[in-house]
């Protein structure tokens, strides 16, 4: 089974890579942008077959490694 | 004064840690690998500044969850003294062990340069050789030491004397919310810095500066 998980900055968390983007995309003419938010991205590959299963796994991997949730959030998506 | 350092595969600062520590208490610091089950019966453990696993994930993320980490909670528990620097400090925060948490500089930028400190607590065990609000300069190397905290995080922290450290003079480089440079835990025996005073201590450094608060690790212990 494949795992997507998402990770972002809270809210009201200060993303100063999200804003130097923004002043990016302004600069190359890209109007109308009006945030920016810059996040991660992770793959797994899991041996688990059963979907609850997995999630729970990948909550735990979260909560203990993938994501800092004094700062940031998390989303999983199996397929 | 018996002391260790820890050092993770990426950690760059170790040595000039353990010439401080060796120069003003006089005894040489054990120093022990990441992957060890424990650590030394000592009164200070120092986690040096570097890039541990080359900041991977997150600054100090991985090295947070290496084996040494659980006798260091362990011996944190018991009021062994635990002192972190530059990415000492973000080891600290992402094991837990101190609040908050360290971003990226607000300009994006690594910055290398000499800041002016503010000894905001001086009954710390590491500060208590100045006065408070004594300012010294001291050297900051590091691309994400802007700290964050909660709302009700940062309230404890400046309601209970927890901030060690702030920047002085418009010299904050980070960011940093309320200009902090350093805190400390409620028990008192964690203190997690991002400037580098392991590198103002001896004329050949530009200045001494800092030299007091190795000082006074030796006279806490």
């Amino acid at each position: 089974m494949k795992a997507q998980i998402r990770i972002t900055l809270k809210k009201g968390v200060l993303d100063p890579q999200g804003k130097a983007i923004a002043g990016a995309l302004g600069s190359l003419g890209f109007t109308g942008v009006e945030n920016v938010r810059q996040g991660k991205y992770i793959e797994l590959e899991m041996a688990e077959t059963d979907v609850e299963k997995a999630r729970s796994q990948i909550t735990s991997m979260c909560e203990k490694l993938l994501a800092n949730t004094i700062i940031e959030n998390y989303d999983i998506e199996l397929a | 004064m018996k002391s260790a350092v820890v050092v993770f595969p990426g950690i760059n600062r170790d040595r000039d840690i353990i010439h401080a520590l060796a120069t003003v208490t006089g005894i040489k610091p054990v120093t022990v690998w990441h992957g060890e089950q424990n650590l030394p019966d000592v009164d200070l453990v120092v986690i040096p500044g570097g890039f541990s696993y080359g900041d991977y994930l997150r600054c100090g993320a991985i090295a947070a969850r290496s084996p040494i980490m659980a006798d260091m909670r362990a011996k944190a528990a018991r009021g062994v003294r635990i002192l972190g620097i530059c990415n000492g400090f973000q080891i600290l925060t992402e094991a837990g062990l101190l609040p908050g948490a360290l971003m990226r500089n607000s300009e994006l930028k690594f910055v290398c340069r000499q800041v002016k400190l503010k000894i905001e607590n001086n009954r710390t065990f590491f500060t208590s050789r100045f006065p408070a609000g004594a300012i010294l300069r001291c050297p900051v190397a590091h691309g994400e030491g802007n700290y964050v905290a909660a709302p009700d995080t940062l309230r404890r922290l400046e309601g209970e004397g927890r901030i060690v450290f702030r920047y002085a003079e418009n010299s904050n480089p980070n960011g940093a919310i309320n200009d902090i440079a350093g805190i400390i835990n409620e028990a008192g025996n964690i203190i997690g810095m991002m400037p580098h005073p392991e590198n103002m201590i001896e004329p050949l450094h530009g200045a001494a500066d800092c030299r007091p608060l190795f000082e006074s690790l030796k006279e806490a212990a």
